[in-house]
């Protein structure tokens, strides 16, 4: 179980928190603009890395923030946490 | 003296003491400080159980958590607990235990007879013997192959015992209390740090009370505790890490009450969770001894060689009189060295090693021999070698072997870290990390006890230099001593079984077969053959397994790998990790203020969410339907009172709510007035009804929004998301107050005259209080708000009140005359209506559009799941739409989740059409009726179709969905 260091409470379980899919997928301002294979790309289509990946938390047992973090989906680390909204840090990939 | 095979003195016991305990119902005496199988190795006892598959007899092989044959069921009845290894089973006065797998006896047992047959019962059988006939598999071979092959069963009664969990947090969780272990806990509790021990054994010190070593001339468990008496390292006794996860999560579960009584452990919790986070794990877990693969490698009286030692020296038991030492690692020298100091005759050290330069000492070795099979039929009796090129028997009662060491290497592997093959020790040992954790002493691969403290003491020291702490810089380790290297693990020289996974029966031809059959990865090899997946995880089998694999596959066993160690590390009972989240606990329910009058009313309840609400409310001798149809009448012709308090309520605050309203709901909310209500319907981005409800304009910058009762967190939870995460700028924010408000609902044309007595500043005339509007004030005495909302088409009032002043209202409504209805009979109010559910008319692939609820969605404004509704798949005319069906037997109520047919009895496959979503009996009609999804139903109003279910195929007719009142007459009484 990971611990995910929440920017409001801080360092805590895994179990608290709830997680929201890849993080920096923002909502078309014109939805009517964009063809079916556009919308479809914003609704079904993920990025699936084996690497850093930018993602998206709340911590629902805690504070109920949303919050972005960088993480390694094959060493599970931590790499940053940063507000939403925010832009995704400039972090070197680090090593499975 | 218990027992002929005690020695008289010696051995970490109380001889003072003499317990009495059952096994298979003969009475034994044994020592506090004894295990089980110490106990009945004193007592001469060599047959413990029967193995797994082919019934085999089997003993005691080891003298720890390795131990894969000696599983017994402890205790009876509801303190039954199946298959503990005997081995770690610490004795206690009147201690009752029983073999497991065997039948009718232990000694006389039928299943012996697969043993026989045991050409059907190769690796891989189950997917070639039993193939066909298919239906066969249920009926006659499963209940067969369950009642020959498997374990104890599992206590029927409840466990009367109580588990309890903990959460903590240490610098440095140190696992494993031998020298290496108890050498890190101290330095780096010296320095300072907070240190955690965990260690599987009754007391610490690992293997050093196992034999004769020393340290520094002090007794081993003397110097094991005087070394943590002095520090603040926190000791867990009986504790076993068996999970290591991310991030340096390590759980263990720490037995409090073992060697107690059932009677003594009264009042005590049996077993602690412990979930600790570590910032740094040092894994002294030390190394199992490794068996050797022999035709007869399984019969009681075959031992591991530091296990023979370890019964000697901890027990002061002798496990045998003569014994043959198989030696394929020098430290079976010493073993039968310490046997023969104890009295025992050793009659050979067999050494497979040709070039085997151990010193003799006096002890009668054979260099360059192999085992070719045991002698006996239930125990040893005598082992058949070869030597220099001649078979020869020797008489024997013990073989004790020594195949080399294998690391524990489970901890580590579960915390992802990568494991190193090593010729030296011809096993595989810790390689490259993945955590912050480092494997010390026999776990790492190193022996001498010496190099073990040292290497523990500098690694705690280190650890606690990292994380901040003052200890002292790291001095030279001493140099590896060299150990000459075991032979590869060889397919067996003689005829006859040769055991690789004892506790599941896999032997080496099984290996071999499997190679023949195409298994070249360990992955296929395990599950083909089983091997490793027994309840001791191939603690002793994995090593041998895949050497024995590679060896046939001539590579290397670095090429064929190994495969996943998963936790538990040893069997953890299921009963410990739901801790006290059991019964009442497992899944709390939410009560509702009138929950208490319903109970004392005859209620009867049925689950939302984690709410229970009352379904009806049966008078004496009614029958479901009954009730129900009585409950509707009540409503459709006087008036009923039903206890909505589970709906979902969120408090919606903020100069921007409107907007925030318009973006989640379909329809238009700007112009909704103070005091007015509205029906909205939320959609996922998908285009799909995700949650529908009634939202009322409290106040200039405040909305009450009331969601489904099994939604309210998931609408909250909806909410937030979009607040913060896409709408920021949006200034919002909600509140869930579904707790703070009781509702009960006064519907039927009398609901007026009913609720008119207790209301006192509030005109409830539907002239002065419209349909869809919301009034304050008081009701009984009591500041709420009351709402015209109505689900079931009649005049209703929805009376919210402060949760705990609700029921009194209930009580003096229910007095002057309204009839409680439960949630069957709203569902039927509401279908007979049209009106939807969420979760039953819809699925998360129903549309408005498919709903016909068109009207709800604005055209003026964008909305979450607008765009998806115009994609080429949602405006398929072929979707399946909301339609009514009739029976055309009108006594019949279809079955909810029937399938929509176009003819009866058509041969598959046959095309569904859709399915029956709601159906019910309606007193109104005095007929069944349903709603359905049915492919391009809104075209097909008076068409026949037919109804499959598992009850038969029923003709129906699809109508509109609005069965009552479509005019909405009554809805103003
Ligand atoms: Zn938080």
């Amino acid at each position: 179980m990971m611990r995910i260091e929440c920017p409001w409470c801080g360092g805590r379980d895994e179990t608290e928190f709830h997680y929201g899919g890849e993080a920096h997928i923002a909502r078309p301002e014109d939805p009517d603009a964009l063809s079916d294979e556009a919308w479809a790309d914003y609704l079904f289509m993920r990025a699936n890395p084996r690497g850093v990946h930018a993602e998206r938390w709340m911590h629902a047992q805690g504070c109920r923030q949303w919050f972005n973090v960088l993480r390694h989906t094959a060493s599970h680390e931590v790499v940053a946490v940063y507000p939403m909204g925010a832009p995704r840090p400039d972090h070197p990939e680090t090593a499975a | 003296m218990t027992g002929p095979h005690r020695l008289p003195a010696g051995g970490r016991i109380d001889r003072s003491r003499t317990l009495a305990f059952r096994f298979d119902g003969r009475r034994y005496t044994g020592h506090p400080g004894d295990t089980l199988a110490s106990a009945l190795l004193a007592n001469g006892v060599r047959l413990f159980a029967r193995s797994f598959k082919y019934h085999r007899p089997r003993g005691v092989m080891a003298a720890g958590a390795e131990e894969p044959n000696a599983l017994v069921l402890l205790e009876p009845g509801p303190f039954a607990e199946p298959n503990l290894r005997a081995t770690e089973i610490e004795l206690y006065d009147g201690l009752t235990a029983e073999s497991v797998n065997r039948w009718p006896s232990l000694r006389f047992d039928l299943g012996a007879a697969t043993g026989l047959m045991s050409g059907l019962f190769v690796a891989g059988f189950y997917y070639k013997t039993f193939m066909w006939p298919p239906s066969w598999w249920n009926r006659i071979y499963a209940p067969a192959i369950r009642r020959m092959a498997g374990l104890a069963r599992a206590p029927r009664e409840p466990d009367p015992e109580v588990y309890e969990h903990r959460h903590a947090h240490c610098d440095i969780l140190v696992v494993g209390g031998g020298p290496a272990g108890i050498a890190a806990a101290h330095a780096a509790a010296a320095a300072g740090a907070r240190v955690m021990l965990a260690d599987e054994r009754p007391r610490p010190g690992g293997s050093l009370p196992d034999g004769p070593e020393r340290v520094g001339g002090e007794d081993g468990a003397a110097w094991a505790g005087r070394m943590l008496a002095g520090t603040s390292a926190l000791l867990l006794p009986r504790t076993t890490a068996f999970g290591y996860y991310d991030h340096n999560f390590v759980a263990l579960a720490e037995r409090l009450t073992e060697g107690l009584s059932p009677s003594e452990r009264a009042g005590r919790p049996r077993q602690r969770i412990w979930h600790v986070r570590a910032r740094r794990v040092v894994l002294a877990t030390g190394a199992h001894e490794r068996p050797l693969v022999f035709p007869g490698n399984d019969l009681p009286g075959v031992m591991l060689a530091r296990s023979v030692t370890a019964y000697i020296h901890r027990y002061g038991v002798l496990p045998g009189n003569r014994a043959v030492f198989l030696a394929n690692d020098d430290s079976v020298y010493a073993a039968a060295r310490e046997f023969a100091r104890h009295g025992g005759e050793v009659a050979a050290v067999v050494d497979l090693r040709v070039d085997g330069t151990a010193d003799a000492d006096g002890l009668p070795v054979l260099r360059g021999a192999v085992p070719l099979r045991t002698l006996g039929r239930r125990a040893v009796t005598g082992i058949e070698i070869e030597s220099e090129g001649a078979a020869r028997r020797i008489a024997c009662d013990l073989v004790a072997m020594g195949g080399g060491w294998n690391p524990a290497v489970h901890l580590f592997s579960q915390s992802r870290g990568m494991l190193r093959w090593d010729d030296q020790l011809q096993t595989f040992v810790p390689g490259r990390s993945a955590q912050a954790e480092r494997s010390v002493g026999a776990a790492a691969g190193r022996f001498d006890l010496e190099g073990c403290i040292a290497e523990g003491a500098e690694t705690g020291a280190a650890f606690a230099r990292e994380l901040g702490f003052d200890a002292p810089a790291p001095s030279a380790l001493p140099e590896r001593p060299h150990r000459p290297a075991p032979a590869q693990t060889a397919p067996p020289a003689g005829r006859g079984k040769a055991f690789v996974d004892f506790q599941n029966d896999v032997t080496a031809a099984d290996v071999a077969l499997a190679r023949r059959e195409g298994m070249h990865s360990v992955e296929h090899l395990k599950r083909w053959t089983t091997l490793g997946m027994a309840t001791d995880q191939g603690k002793t089998s994995n090593i041998n397994g895949l050497a024995l694999m590679a060896a046939g596959l001539g590579v290397p066993p670095a090429e064929v790998g190994h495969t996943t160690f998963r936790p538990p590390y040893t069997p953890v009972p299921f009963g410990a990790l739901a801790g006290r989240n059991i019964a009442a606990l497992a899944d709390p329910v939410r009560r509702t203020p009138m929950q208490d009058w319903q109970e004392a009313n005859g209620a009867v309840f049925e689950p939302v969410g984690q709410w229970l609400r009352a379904r009806y409310y049966p008078r004496d001798g009614e029958t479901m339907r009954e009730a129900v149809a009585r409950e509707c009448r009540a409503v459709r012709e006087a008036a009923g009172i039903l206890d909505a308090s589970t709906l979902g309520k969120i408090d919606i605050r903020g100069p921007d709510a409107a907007e925030f309203l318009n973006r989640i709901y379909t329809n238009g909310w700007k112009t909704l007035a103070v005091g007015r209500c509205r029906y909205g319907l939320m959609l996922g981005e998908d285009g799909m009804v995700f949650d529908d409800g009634v939202t009322t304009r409290t106040g200039e910058h405040r909305y009450l929004m009331t969601t489904t009762s099994g939604n309210a967190a998931a609408v909250l939870d909806w909410l937030e998301e979009w607040l913060q995460t896409e709408w920021p700028e949006l200034r919002v924010y909600c509140t869930s107050v579904t707790e703070q408000w009781g509702t009960i609902t006064v519907s039927g044309p009398q609901a007026r005259a009913l609720l008119e007595p207790l209301v006192e500043d509030i005109d409830l005339d539907p002239a002065a209080f419209p349909f869809l509007s919301m009034r304050e004030g008081r009701i009984d005495g009591v500041p709420g708000r009351i709402f015209r909302i109505a689900f079931t088409g009649e005049l209703s009032y929805e009376v919210n009140l402060p949760w705990r002043r609700a029921a009194p209202v209930w009580a003096k409504l229910v007095e002057a005359g309204a009839v409680p209805y439960g949630t069957e009979a709203m569902h039927v109010l509401r279908a007979e209506k049209g009106f939807i559910v969420v979760g039953h008319e819809t699925d998360g692939t129903v549309t408005p559009v498919d709903l016909g609820m068109e009207r709800m969605l604005s055209s003026r404004k964008d909305f979450i799941g607008r765009r998806s509704l115009a994609r080429p798949d949602s405006q398929r005319a072929d979707r399946k739409q909301l339609v009514g069906l009739l029976p055309e037997d009108a006594s019949e109520v279809l079955q909810e989740g029937a399938q929509i047919v176009e003819t009866p009895g058509a041969t598959p496959p046959v095309p569904m059409l859709g399915h029956v979503t709601s159906s019910y009996w309606s007193p109104v009609m005095g007929r069944g009726f349903a709603l359905a999804l049915v492919r391009g139903g809104r075209a097909r109003h008076g068409d026949r179709v037919w109804a499959s279910a598992t009850t038969g195929e029923s003709r129906v007719r699809i109508v509109d969905p609005v069965f009552y009142d479509p005019e909405g007459a009554r809805l103003d009484g």
